[in-house]
């Protein structure tokens, strides 16, 4: 123990010791916790842990934009490397937050490019980006490397296009469900022929044509392509071809295959996959991955043993989820989409037959999203028994309302089995015909919750009381359409606090509870949304959020900050 | 149940009102469906959705209000199910490109290198029919019996319906025929001698 450079003079041998690190030493020490919880964790011990800990920060995650301003952020990290920043509450995807809400990544932009001039990685989650962001964000980080947007809105392809054009040392470009407007596929074009860092491409969202001798030169140019996912405007035959090129990739999407599978098609099919045990994703929700019949999706299977990742449409049937159960034993994810979600009488889907196959068959199942048209509580205490490691279990029964298929009762006790049996559950999503016994199972036994949404649930205020009083770990928590009110929302005064957010519509809250939770809680933003048609006491969209900024300063006009 | 109970008598109390929300859901919760069904949010083909249906919306809530139905809980209520606009919209334009004007449908032979594609709408009649894919194929089908399938030739002409079910062409009448096809396969008569049985 050479020197010791102790910030607290003092002569007790213990409080040496706790300092008696140089701040160099503790830096490099801290430096390699990676773990956001362990960080703050470790900034609360001293100043001396908290200074080391901010300077060797490289990585910060922001949940809500609107929890921290830029500034503060910077002045509290001052080298940052990688930014992860969500924006809007999570129902924006399903419309039910207007346009024009707010989360504009560009103030963040301003701010970074003078303090962070090094930016490597920035990962954004329905934030609002425009082609000008993109461009002053493509210009302004010379060693910029990844670039995320996940259920982003505001920007084209053109500013794609600013960003292949100058970035020279991108290493991921992933493009996912954004509300992009898309002009053209040239974008692609534009990454330089010299350019050849790139390790992650992910358009399989974009719905126009990139040229495809362009895609050809930039895989075979990129040794290092591990990731990709192309849209569906690749054919069978070109996936083939770019495969050839890349030797390395583990994670193949194809977005959707724009062709019928005939039989001699599917046997290249088969024999593309055949070369690659280690796909670890099959991304299809096209027309194709239906259009399979279910012994072809079978064999398809067969050829990824190693399987983790599977995304489908529910017209593979419960038979096309039988052939996953027997296939994929390594299967951690599964997440089966609707192909008529807003058509009620079709008959086709996923039943509980198909989950419960496919519990059956994969034990390592942690993750699930499942839209069915009808579910019975004995299936899911079935499946939870299977699958006793779940993690996220999101079930969408997609009838509001719809009870057990088989004894007409609640579905209660289903998701009474899930919290009971699953105790690393972290994320669950409720459907059908539910009670305040449901709330009364999760507020006793989901003590990891940390995100819960719920629609169409619940008989009374005694629902979300109970999670808001049960569930220590609880971070967000989104409800619409439930039967909860003001004295719900506010026996989680203090709640509120150690959470990141709460987003209540269509529930029975007023505004005056809302001015009382504002006014009682300071470091709280309580914002409603006012429609067209909101009166001046029903609150009906409430977002509740943690905030050092305070009050919003950007607020548009139909969003009330209390 | 204790929740239809609850309906029935909201029933009798509000009647007057537009119901778009659920049995459960009070008087905002309404007027918050109610009032976002009707307004559009996001970009204009999500937006067709909603306002498409808030018409059918109020009459299948009146008539259920009539008929003291169920709730009209498949009637499309803004937001849900919760799919993301980006994938609604991907969903609604593959329907839109399959379904847009002209019947459309795409003819497949076995040993054939590609696919065809051809307007349904343009023939009155199997005969018709049959006679345009023999000359765009340059094939041979033969002659539709009920018994025997397709005699003459080694090829049958089979379809896949709206089930997913492969059906051989010509045991429906031609106006049942063409709205369940949704695509057509020239196979060879070995391999559809099961389905002529049927």
């Amino acid at each position: 123990m050479g020197s010791k450079k102790c910030k607290t003079s003092s002569n007790s041998e213990t409080l040496q010791t706790i300092s008696s690190f140089p701040d160099e030493v503790l830096e490099k020490v801290l430096g390699l916790l990676e773990s956001h919880k362990d960080r703050s964790s470790v900034s609360l011990v001293c100043k001396d842990w908290y200074n080391a800990e901010r300077w060797s920060r490289t990585h910060v995650f922001i949940g809500n934009c609107y929890s921290v301003t830029p500034e503060i952020v910077a002045s509290r990290f001052p080298k940052i490397r990688s930014v992860i920043l969500k924006g809007k509450p999570r129902f924006s995807d399903f419309n039910l937050v207007p346009d024009n809400w707010g989360a504009d990544i560009h103030p963040w932009l301003l701010c970074f490019a003078k303090a962070y001039p090094f930016l490597e990685e920035l990962r954004l989650k329905r934030m609002s980006v425009s082609d000008e962001s993109l461009e002053f964000l493509a210009m302004s980080f010379p060693n910029f490397k990844r670039i995320s947007l996940l259920s982003c809105d505001g920007f084209s392809t053109d500013g794609l296009a600013a960003i292949a054009t100058h970035c020279r040392n991108l290493v991921e470009l992933d493009i996912q469900e954004n509300g992009i407007d898309d002009r053209s596929g040239s974008w692609l074009s534009c990454f330089p022929e010299n350019f050849k860092s790139l390790e992650i491409l992910n358009f399989s969202n974009l719905n126009s044509e990139v040229s495809f001798s362009s895609l050809e030169r930039l895989v075979a140019r990129c040794k290092s392509l591990k990731v990709l996912k192309v849209n569906r405007y690749v054919n069978l035959e070109q996936l083939q071809r770019l495969l050839i090129h890349a030797p390395r990739l583990t994670q193949l999407g194809t977005g959707a295959f724009s062709q019928e599978l005939q039989p001699s098609q599917f046997a290249k099919l088969e024999s593309v996959f055949n070369n690659y045990r280690s796909l670890e994703t099959i991304c299809g929700y096209g027309k194709p991955i239906h259009s399979l019949q279910c012994d072809e999706l079978a064999q398809l299977l067969n050829h990824c043993p190693n399987l983790r990742r599977l995304w489908v449409l529910d017209t593979v049937g419960d038979k096309g989820l039988e052939a996953v159960g027997s296939s994929c034993p390594l299967l951690e994810e599964l997440r089966v989409f609707p192909e008529s979600p807003f058509d009620p009488d079709i008959d086709h889907g996923v039943t509980e037959a198909g989950f419960v196959a496919v519990s059956y068959g994969c034990p390592k199942l942690h993750y699930v999203l499942y839209f069915c048209r009808e579910m019975t509580n004995a299936a899911v205490a079935t499946i939870v028994q299977n699958c006793p490691d779940f993690t996220h279990f999101r079930l969408c029964i997609m009838n509001p309302g719809q009870p057990d298929r088989l004894t007409n009762e609640p579905m209660d006790e289903a998701f009474g089995s899930v919290v009971k049996h699953c105790k690393k559950l972290k994320r669950l999503a409720v459907s059908g015909l539910l009670t305040d016994l449901t709330f009364e199972y999760i507020g006793k036994y989901a003590k990891n919750l940390e995100t819960l949404s719920v629609a169409f649930a619940g008989s009374s205020d005694l629902g979300m009381q109970c999670v808001l009083a049960g569930c220590p770990k609880l971070r967000r928590l989104e409800i619409r359409d439930c039967p909860f009110g003001n004295s719900a929302l506010l026996s989680g005064l203090e709640k509120y606090e150690s959470m990141r957010s709460l987003w209540m519509s269509a529930c029975k809250v007023t505004m005056g509870a809302c001015r009382r939770l504002a006014m009682e809680m300071p470091r709280l933003n309580v914002e409603v949304i006012k429609d067209e048609d909101s009166d001046e006491y029903h609150a009906n969209k409430v977002y509740v959020y943690r905030s050092v900024a305070g009050p919003r300063k950007d607020a548009p006009p139909f969003v009330l900050t209390l | 149940m204790a929740r239809s109970e609850t309906y029935e008598n909201d029933l009798h109390l509000e009647a007057t009102e537009l119901r778009l929300g659920l049995p459960g859901s009070k008087e905002s919760g309404k007027q918050d469906a109610s009032n976002n069904v009707s307004k559009s949010n996001k970009r204009s083909s999500a937006d067709q959705i909603p306002e498409d249906s808030s018409s059918t919306n109020n009459s299948s809530v009146s008539d259920a209000r009539n008929e003291e139905c169920p709730p009209p809980s498949k009637t499309q209520i803004v937001g849900w199910p919760p799919i993301r606009s980006y994938r609604k919209n991907t969903l609604e334009a593959k329907k839109t490109e399959s379904e847009g004007s002209g019947m459309y449908v795409k003819v497949s032979m076995d040993g054939a290198p590609y696919l065809r594609k051809i307007d349904m709408k343009v023939y009155q009649s199997y005969e018709e029919l049959l006679k345009a894919l023999e000359s765009m194929f340059k094939i041979c089908i033969g002659k539709y019996s009920e018994r025997d399938g397709y005699n003459g030739s080694d090829l049958a002409p089979t379809y896949e319906d709206k089930d997913g079910d492969w059906m051989l062409v010509g045991d429906v009448p031609w106006e049942m025929f063409i709205t369940s096809c949704k695509r057509l396969r020239i196979m060879k008569s070995s391999e559809a001698k099961g389905l002529g049985c049927l």
